[in-house]
């Protein structure tokens, strides 16, 4: 595990990468909003309106598979202190409050015509708005910190604030289990879907579609902060050398 | 005892407190973040007259009567085990409609009408074709327009 905690030896890895999931990514995303918008019937009930799930179901699964990637990562920064899980942690946070942002305005522009309203304090709302502040705070903190000057690694104080946000992803997730809301229930859940098959597999595509991005854009991150800790190593060094 | 190893055992103590405490939280607050309240709990008890809350529940089928201003209506809200009947004065959502979940804002009145001041529709986590042949009984295709 230790080898690929290695910045040249992920570089090796990460740069052939990057354009691949870039290029299968915006394939999948486009096929699969074509297929959303045009292709698959509208639904019985809302008709054209649910089509929209194809872009803020994505966004919901990113903005949360984003923090708990994160929290993972402060996890492995404070056991283990791998040099690259504090890096992939900023490289997370961006995207995933992104992400979070879309699933957000998506749901607000779908709940207008469908419930009546653009914005409601139910416990999926609520807790989904909390997940948004958590990246804010997250990138509040780690932006111009020691860390970032200095390999970028997290701070023990900031691989904590991961670890304790996580509490609140089961959140989101039971939220509409736990309390009566106005957002339904899950569509989607290891017992199977309730979105028939005719209207479900754009979904697949653009889920998959969207995650690809976003593990292109996390690696492109993360290979910026590593060459950006290259140059200000091979700069200190310079310093060094003409004293 | 290796110090990562030390370092992962805090981490997990700490987690898991805080994740118990998280539990509790939301245990605790079960009812207080409940969006609303259903026909049952009304029946039980939980509403003084004159209190704003919320209703939620669905519209029980053929229960939607239009009165002679054309802009009041009258409904029956049930949970399969109890049902209130609703007045409201107003335009609803498209989604509204009989045998549809719907969440509405009001109060109840001394003769146990709810007099709502807004309503919202509440959809469920179906989604299919306007043709599937095989629906659930409970539920009826929309009038196509």
């Amino acid at each position: 595990m230790h080898a690929y905690a290695n910045p040249t030896r992920f570089l090796a890895i990460a740069k052939p990468l990057t354009p691949w999931l870039l290029g299968i990514g915006l394939l999948l995303v486009l096929a699969g909003g074509w297929a959303g918008l045009a292709m698959v019937p509208g639904d019985y009930k809302q008709g054209e309106t649910a089509r929209i799930l194809y872009v803020h179901v994505p966004s919901a699964w990113l903005g949360m598979g984003g923090w708990t990637s994160l929290a993972i990562a402060g996890l492995i920064q404070l056991v283990w202190r791998h040099p690259l899980s504090g890096i992939a942690a900023r490289a997370i946070a961006v995207p995933g409050m992104l992400f979070t942002a879309l699933c957000l305005a998506t749901g607000s522009i779908w709940g207008r015509p469908t419930w009546g309203t653009w914005w409601e304090w139910d416990g999926r709302m609520t807790s989904m708005l909390v997940l948004l502040f958590l990246y804010a705070g997250f990138i509040a903190l780690t932006s111009g910190d020691d860390g970032q000057r200095q390999g970028g690694s997290l701070s023990r104080g900031a691989a904590i604030y991961a670890l304790v946000g996580a509490i609140n992803i089961p959140i989101i997730n039971r939220s509409v289990v736990w309390w009566n809301s106005l957002h339904q229930g899950p569509s989607i859940t290891l017992g199977g879907s309730s979105i028939d098959g005719a209207l479900l597999w754009p979904l697949l595509l653009t889920v998959l579609g969207f995650s690809l991005l976003f593990g292109a854009i996390v690696l492109m991150r993360m290979r910026r902060i590593i060459a950006d800790n290259r140059v200000a190593a091979r700069l200190r060094r310079l310093a060094d050398e003409e004293d | 005892m290796k110090a990562k190893h030390q370092r992962l055992i805090l981490a997990l103590v700490a987690l898991s407190g805080v994740a118990g405490a998280g539990v509790l939280a939301a245990s605790a607050l079960r009812d207080e973040a409940a969006y609303f309240r259903t026909p049952v709990e009304i029946e039980g008890g939980k509403a003084e007259v004159g209190e704003a809350m919320r209703l939620g529940g669905m519209v029980a089928k053929g229960s939607i009567v239009r009165q002679s201003d054309g802009l009041t209506i009258r409904f029956v809200a049930t949970d399969g085990k109890a049902s209130v009947p609703v007045e409201y004065t107003g335009i609803v959502p498209d989604l509204f409609g009989e045998e549809s979940g719907m969440v509405a804002d009001g109060r109840m009145r001394a003769d146990g009408t709810f007099v709502a001041d807004r309503i919202l529709a509440k959809h469920d986590e179906r989604y299919m074709p306007p043709q599937m042949g095989d629906m659930p009984k409970n539920m009826k295709a929309p009038a196509t327009t």
